[in-house]
């Protein structure tokens, strides 16, 4: 019998999922390895089947979504989540710095329909999470690394070098020394083969934090090249603003004007 | 200058006009090889293919402070009045990505073991400098004359030409005087050049050169051009205005692993491995498996690794070397202490690169002066 694959949706753009709906004919190669009993935006639909990986898009963010969560972990030998949402809570967990309830009541006009908790958060702060692919959105060669590790029998290593790694070996020419660009790829985590730099724009962070992330001394660099503190801020309190390395320091950058 | 074999060719030097310059690489063209020059790509001078000489960065210099390089116009016809760009030769001969052998799955069940050795095209590299030299020889000695030599390596080495261009516009970055590695070339290469602003005195530095530069029937320079060229390298060296204490700082640095500069250091210090990526010396590496997605092949990789990243002290369930104060401490005592056990001397050569393309400009020798400067 094939081993079988769920990819399941939380609170997400859905992006994550064309990881594998881009594949083209690698996908066939896929469907021909395993059962994808799951994949809801490709057609199968079965949420509650037993699966030997579940791939998970998307954060925590209703009520149904703390319950849904628990029963595919019940029903999975291994939990893969895929993305900046799953991972560290997405875009959408900037909420924990507002007043949901207010933003919600001031936006619909039907608010009592809308259902959602006051944070969003990532998989891991509910159910055991065996591996994490960050990105926004995660690509093809993360996925399929994943796949063929877990099919192997392993536990692939995470990503977790400086995006700056992967530019230096893609020979792309630094953007913040040459041009003076703010830069995020000294504290990001890699994966993405360092997309942004290698087309001579800065790295937005959308992978997230890498190991030993040195924000205090990015933060002052990028005050350094002339962002004040509110840009620095939100440098980092965007797509993984969830992340803790993030967050802590995208509210420390407010605080860099006095020094 | 010696040949091969280390006799010395006592060769008067030529003149080859600027206008001329193309019908040398006309000529290597001929005699088999691609050529490679400083080319002008996103904002730095970087190798790249070069058909024509019109495609030298004529008219351009760069400016180099710590964490910033700009490019900028020059007067002067001068294709070669920069200092240097992100890279050195590393990633034409130690490639930063690369297959070293795959393995595939037979029909009996076994595993079949394929060597990927790279086709490995004769290059020739125009612009070389004095620093990227002398770091070529040391991975020379690393990857050719170690115990265990790299046919990777070796092949893209074999069919290596190398045009050097003496320095003559120094970086403020640049310390090449205080290592003993430039700013003029004086052994391992093909041709050297030094560039006036009418042309080049070119210096012949081996057998292959001397039958390619008698085709191309040149005048011997005069000797006011040879002595403004001698001139111009000995200013190159005199406006350099870095330097490392000592060319052996091995001792001072064992001495002072306790020293309160590492810590502060760190705090600064991204731990991104820019440092080590373009330090023409720097050669630590990882190795991976990457399985086709049938489980059918394997290929198995190696990529540019750094002391900076967590994966490079990962042993046996220990990451020995956690944090940003050990893994930089790694980095200094090694390149300019434990590499003078492994091969005789510094592993730097004074080109500057680490503190230029850091992002936070921290500088090796103010670092170096900091924690051992006392004590030699």
């Amino acid at each position: 019998m094939k081993p079988r694959v769920a990819v399941h949706k939380f609170s997400s753009c859905d992006g994550c999922q064309l990881a594998f709906l881009n594949l083209g004919e690698t996908l066939l190669k896929v469907a021909g390895l395993v059962d994808l009993v799951h994949f809801a935006e490709a057609g199968p639909v079965a949420p509650e089947e037993n699966v030997d990986i579940a791939f998970v898009e998307g954060s925590v963010s209703t009520p149904h979504d703390l319950d849904r969560i628990q029963r595919i972990r019940a029903n999975s030998r291994h939990l893969v989540t895929i993305g900046a949402c799953a991972t560290a809570g997405g875009v959408q967990a900037l909420r924990g710095l507002a007043d949901a309830k207010e933003w919600v009541t001031g936006i619909y006009a039907s608010p009592e329909h809308i259902a959602s908790l006051d944070a969003s958060t990532p998989i891991a702060q509910h159910v055991k999470v065996d591996l994490e692919l960050w990105g926004c959105p995660v690509n093809g060669r993360q996925v399929l690394g994943a796949l063929r590790a877990l099919l192997s029998g392993l536990m692939p290593a995470g990503e977790e070098d400086k995006v700056c790694m992967e530019c230096k070996r893609r020979l792309a020419v630094c953007v913040m020394v040459a041009q003076g660009a703010p830069c995020m790829g000294p504290v990001t985590r890699t994966g993405c083969g360092a997309l942004c730099p290698a087309y001579g724009r800065d790295c937005y962070g959308c992978y997230g934090p890498a190991e030993n992330a040195n924000t205090v001394a990015v933060s002052r660099r990028l005050k350094g090249l002339g962002l004040m503190p509110r840009e620095i801020s939100l440098r980092f309190l965007s797509i993984n603003n969830g992340a803790p390395a993030f967050r802590e320091a995208g509210l420390a950058a407010n605080e860099l004007d006095d020094e | 200058m010696n040949d091969p074999e280390g006799k010395p060719l006592e060769e008067a030097p030529l003149f080859l006009p600027a206008s001329r310059l193309q019908h040398l690489l006309d000529a290597l063209v001929r005699a088999g090889f691609r050529c490679i020059g400083p080319r002008l790509r996103d904002g730095a001078i970087v190798y790249g293919v070069l058909d024509r000489a019109t495609e030298l960065p004529a008219g351009v210099t760069d400016i180099q402070a710590p964490g910033s390089y700009r490019v900028g116009r020059t007067e002067g016809p001068r294709m070669f009045a920069w200092a240097n760009g992100p890279q050195a030769l590393k990633p034409l001969l130690f490639s930063p990505h690369e297959d070293l052998w795959h393995a595939e799955r037979r029909l009996d069940g076994g595993l079949e073991f394929i060597p990927d050795l790279p086709n490995a095209d004769p290059l020739a590299v125009i612009g070389v400098r004095a620093c990227d030299l002398a770091a070529l020889a040391l991975h020379d000695q690393h990857f050719l004359h170690g115990a265990y030599a790299d046919p990777y390596y070796a092949r893209r080495r074999s069919e290596l030409f190398l045009v050097a261009v003496n320095c003559s516009h120094p970086a403020a970055t640049c310390f090449c005087a205080s290592t003993g590695d430039g700013p003029c070339a004086t052994c391992g290469f093909d041709i050297a050049l030094d560039e006036l602003d009418d042309g080049f005195v070119a210096t012949c530095g081996s057998e292959r050169a001397h039958a390619l530069l008698a085709g191309l029937d040149l005048a011997p320079a005069t000797p006011e051009q040879v002595s403004e060229a001698r001139r111009q390298s000995e200013q190159a060296a005199q406006a350099q205005t870095r330097h490392l204490p000592s060319r052996n700082l091995r001792e001072a640095l064992f001495a002072n692993l306790e020293n309160p500069r590492w810590a502060e250091v760190a705090e600064r210090c991204l731990s991104c491995g820019n440092c080590t990526s373009v330090c023409p010396t720097c050669f630590c590496h990882r190795e991976q498996e990457q399985p086709s997605l049938d489980g059918s092949s394997s290929a198995h990789t190696r990529e540019w690794n750094s002391c900076f990243a967590r994966d490079h002290s990962y042993i046996h369930g220990l990451t020995f070397r956690p944090d940003t104060r050990t893994r930089y401490r790694q980095w200094l005592t090694h390149k300019l202490g434990g590499w003078h056990d492994q091969f005789g001397r510094s592993g730097c050569v004074g080109c500057g690169r680490c503190i230029t393309w850091c992002p936070v400009g921290i500088d090796i020798t103010e670092e170096a002066m900091a924690i051992c400067g006392s004590r030699t």
